[in-house]
This record gives C-alpha cells, structure tokens and sequence, in this order.
C-alpha cells in the first residue's frame, strides 16, 4: 500500500529503522529486552529456591522421611560422573539404551495416535453422519483410565514391546481425536459459507477450510497428547516392560538404586520437555498464518 | 489508491437496460422454528432491485436483515414467497433453499477471508476451485486485481497481519474476481471508525463505477445508505417488511463532499424519520438478534 512506501523512504532517510532482525538475532533481541523485565530473574530465583528446598530437606537438614531420598548434589554428581557408583550416569551403556527404547516407542506411539486421531477428528467433524456412526463408541471408550486397560493389553498383544505402545497410544490417540473434533466445530460458520459462495466442491471445503481451520485446535491437542504418551508409556513400561525409562526407575526402586530413580524421573522430564517443544516449533511452521497475527496483537 | 474513473455521471441506474442482476423478492416470509416456537424474522416482503443498482437495506438491529440476505445467498431456506435472479427462480415454492453459486457472492458482517491464506491466494480461490482458472492464471488475475484496488504490496500478506480496512478490501475483490451478478453486503464496515469508513465508502463506489455489479447492502448507517445507495429501503422492525423506499437521486460519481450538501441532509431526514420509529419499537421488544 501507498502509505507503506512512504514510511519506508522516510525511514531510509533517517536511517534510524532496521530491517527486522530475523532467526538467530530476534532470539537474541528478545533475549535482551527480556533482561529489562524482571521474568528472567524471577524465574532464575525459582529455580534456585526449588533446588535450595530439595537440597535442605534432603542433605542438608535430613529431614525425616527425606533422608532416604538422593539429594541433588548426590544425583548430580551420579549423573555426570564417569565411573558412577549405582552404575548408571549419562555416560553408561544401559542409561543410553532406556533414553533411546522410550523416545522410540512415544515416537511409534505417538505416530500412529495422531495418524489415526487427527484424520478420524477431522472426519468426524466435517461429516456429521460419520460422527453419528463414531462418537458414541468413542466417548464410551475415552473415559476408561488407562491403567484399565494393561490386563487387556498384556492378554491380547504377545511379547514386551505391542502392549506398551498399544496403550501410549490408546492414550493419545483420544485426546487427538477429540481436540481435532473440537478443533472443526470451532470453524466459524462464515468460512463455510464464504467457500460455498465461492463454489467449493465438498473436497475442497474439507481441504481448505476444514484441514486448515481445525489446525490451533489440533496442535493444542498434539501438545497435551504428547504429554498423555509419555504418561501412559511410563505407567506401561513400570508394569510390563522390558528397558526405557519407567522400567528403569521401578528396575532401580526394586533393587534400591533410588539415585537411579531420581535420574531416570529427570531424564523424562527433560525428554518430554523437549517433545512438547517440538511439537509446538511443528505447529507454529505449520500455522504461519496464526504466529503473525498473534506476534501482531504482541503475543 | 487506483484513479477515480471518470464514467460519466449516471442518474439511477437504468432500469434493467439489459444488464443483469436484477433481483425480485416476492412475498417472503422466513420463520424460524428452533425451539419449538415460531420466530417470525421476515413477514411478507417485497421488493425490487434493478440490474446493476445500488440497493441499500436500512433497519434496526436484529430486524431481519440479514436472514434476508442469507435466503438471497442460499445460507437460509424460505418459508413463503419466492425470489428471483434476473427471472430465474432462485428459491420459491417446491425449492426453499437457493442454491449457493459465485453468482451472488457475499461480504460477510466480520470478514470472512480465510486467516491461513495469503490475501492473494484468498483472492485466486474462487476460479480455482470452480475449475474457471488454473492455479497460476487465478493467482495472475488475483494479483491484478488486488493491483487495481491498491492491494499489490500487501498480497502475499495474511489477512491477520494487515489492517481491517485492507482486509475488507481485499474481500471484495475476492468476491469481484468470480464476476458475480450480485455483491451482498453484510454490513461490511459496521466495526470501522468513520474516517476510514469514509476512505472504504469511496473506494467501493470507484469499484462500483468500474463493474456496475448490483449491490445489496445492509447497514444500519442511514448516511451510508444515502451516500452509497441509488435507493435505500428501510426496514421495519422484526418481522422485516419493507417500510419505505427512500430514491436517491444524487448523480455519480460521488465523493464525500456530498456529506454535507443540503440535498443529501434533506434524504438522511427523510429516512430516519422512518427508521427512528422502528428502532424504538426495536428497542422496547428487546428481542435477541437472530442470526
């Protein structure tokens, strides 16, 4: 438009307006002008007070019933230790191989729970036959506790491996379902209206408005689903497992290793921290459209 | 923004001199049934709209105006009465529901450009999806068009990242593109303060100057109706029937200075005179606006 051409040329002159600072560098801006808020201090200060807290109850005053547990210093030096004493630390075999059997199996998991969840959400939420047909069964089955389901699970798949990812992905595929689900009835009807206008074939209104529209919701729902994967994955392997990171802390809890515990529930915290950040970096590359508008009104 | 076109000045729009768009509305009654009550929004209206006028539809919130709207466009079903598109039956007696076609194209009350497309692709959809165009020849006329309504730097922008006023724009170039017989305006520039108000009133009478397209437009502004419009029908309160038909003889093309000619003040008493009286009926009902 006219007017911004002239903002631009003005800024020229004065030379004052940058281009916008873009990857690496608008990190690092925001990063600075965070320093001017009081969040990044505060956030430190948590942080410490968390540990601080931990560290007195368990180390430093022993507070009974605390004693037993490993205090930070202990789990650290564990964790990082080259010849640990329990025998696991982030430099041993075995700690690699748990990491690596549960990322793969919330990969796998998570997978197929979205593959099936988004596509069957989206169905249901564009055709309202399809959703008279599935619905029902589906919301009689979602409130049953996962936990519920391992007798089930362990009787009708063989081996270590199908039942764990059966149930991580039971888990997750519901709450994909029906936050996709959700995510199509939350489409305002005048997008409907304006692509019927425009002479949509029923194709397309799925493709361009259905798919896209239902898109906020359905990463919402990838984001917390990912979160029930990893639940459910650790309730499954504690149980019935054979290696990743719940058998490894009820495998530690059984023989004592409570560092090893300790570790091994960090470890999870870490990992499923970064899943979830991958997701949301997923969603965001995909909803472009959503991240400039929301940058625009300053979230 | 583009140049004013200079088409000579043009009276009323000549009576159906052979282009189309003519709508008729012939006795139409819409009642909403959704809880068991009937709700009578429209009740017998009538009205006339020549090819290639601009027909401004004047009333109080919640009137009815709308779901008039939503017959025309084929969102609603009607009861009663039938109406018709340059002599075709659009819905009637035996067919309620008008078929939804880019011949009637809609500008909806808050905007409806799709958020995940680009202004341009949004634009380029229309004849993409009827199989008109192929994709890049959409796109290139697409491009043109938003060139022409001063849109050029902003098409490859999503529409939540420009102002309202281009987004509005940008809307009714979506709808131009599909060359429709009928633009239906739902009270397009309700959310915008008047001073761009102002700026989208010119720029959609330059538009109008250039393609002639008949226009129905909502609106609850009565010198918006007056400014814009070659007649304003103004509504009573629900059920909507027409109240009065206010001529707009004012020759085009206009410009805001007519905002203060004592011609265009007199139109404005006259109509509100009329909707004054239904708004306050409107007012003591207190009814919830319909969809």
């Amino acid at each position: 438009m006219s007017d911004q051409a002239i903002s631009s040329v003005e800024a020229g002159k004065a030379g004052e307006v940058r281009a916008a600072p873009k990857g690496i560098m608008l990190a690092w801006y925001r990063f600075k002008k965070s320093l001017a808020t009081p969040d990044p201090y505060l956030m430190v200060f948590g942080i410490f007070l968390w540990l601080g807290t931990y560290y007195l109850l368990t180390e430093g005053w022993k507070v009974p019933r605390f004693e037993k547990i490993p205090g930070p210093v202990e789990v650290i030096t564990e964790f990082f230790s080259r010849d640990p004493i329990w025998g696991t630390s982030l430099f041993t075999e075995d700690f690699h191989t748990n990491v690596y059997v549960s990322c793969q199996r919330i990969l796998i998991s998570f997978g197929l729970a979205t593959g099936l969840g988004v596509p069957l959400g989206l169905f249901m939420g564009w055709s309202r036959k399809f959703k008279d047909y599935a619905f029902p069964i589906l919301e009689t089955l979602r409130p049953i506790p996962i936990l519920a389901w391992v007798p089930l699970a362990i009787v009708m798949f063989s081996g270590f491996e199908t039942p764990i990812i059966f149930l991580a992905t039971l888990a997750s595929f519901f709450v994909t379902t029906l936050n996709t689900l959700l995510g199509v009835e939350s489409i305002d009807e005048s997008y409907f209206r304006a692509a019927g206008c425009l002479g949509s074939k029923k194709h397309h209104v799925f493709w361009h408005v259905v798919v896209p529209g239902a898109m906020p919701f359905v990463f919402t729902g990838l984001q917390i689903s990912i979160g029930v994967a990893w639940f459910s994955l650790v309730a499954a392997e504690m149980i019935s497992g054979d290696f990743g990171l719940g058998y490894m802390i009820m495998d530690s809890y059984m023989v004592n290793k409570y560092v090893s515990m300790v570790m091994a529930m960090i470890s999870l915290g870490f990992v499923g921290w970064i899943t979830s950040a991958m997701v949301r970096w997923a969603g965001n590359r995909m909803m472009q459209w959503r991240v400039k508008a929301l940058a625009l009104e300053g979230r | 923004m583009a140049a004013k076109t200079t088409t000579g000045s043009r009276k009323k729009a000549p009576a159906a001199s052979g282009g189309r768009g003519a709508i008729s509305i012939r006795n139409v009654t819409k009642i909403y049934d959704p809880e068991g009550v009937n709700v009578m929004a429209v009740d017998n209206c009538s009205m006339e709209i020549q090819a290639g006028e601009v027909c401004m539809i004047v009333g109080p919130s919640g009137c009815g105006k709308t779901t008039l709207l939503n017959v025309i466009a084929g969102f609603h079903s009607l009861t009663h009465g039938e109406i018709y598109l340059d002599d075709e039956l659009l819905c009637g007696p035996g067919k309620p529901l008008a078929k939804q076609g880019a011949d009637r194209m809609v500008v909806f009350q808050n905007g409806a450009l799709f958020p995940w497309k680009s202004l341009l692709d949004n634009v380029a959809y229309g004849p993409m999806v009827q199989g008109v165009l192929s994709k890049s020849d959409a796109r290139d006329k697409a491009l043109d068009m938003l060139a022409e309504a001063g849109l050029k730097d902003v098409a490859d922008k999503f529409p939540g990242e420009v102002s309202s006023g281009m987004a509005r724009r940008a809307e009714i170039v979506r709808a131009l593109i599909n060359d429709p017989k009928v633009l239906l305006l739902d009270e397009p520039y309700r959310a915008m303060d008047a001073l761009t108000k102002s700026i989208m009133h010119e720029a959609l009478l330059e538009m109008y100057d250039r393609t002639k397209v008949t226009i129905f437009f909502i609106t609850h502004d009565l010198e918006e109706a007056i400014f814009l419009g070659d007649k304003a029908v103004v509504m009573t309160t629900r059920p909507a029937r027409t109240k009065k038909v206010v001529d707009v003889n004012i020759p085009r093309p206009r410009d805001y200075k007519l905002l203060s000619s004592e011609e265009f003040r007199i139109l404005v008493e006259e109509a509100k005179d009329a909707v004054h009286e239904e708004a306050i009926k409107a007012f003591e009902a207190g009814e919830r606006e319909l969809a």
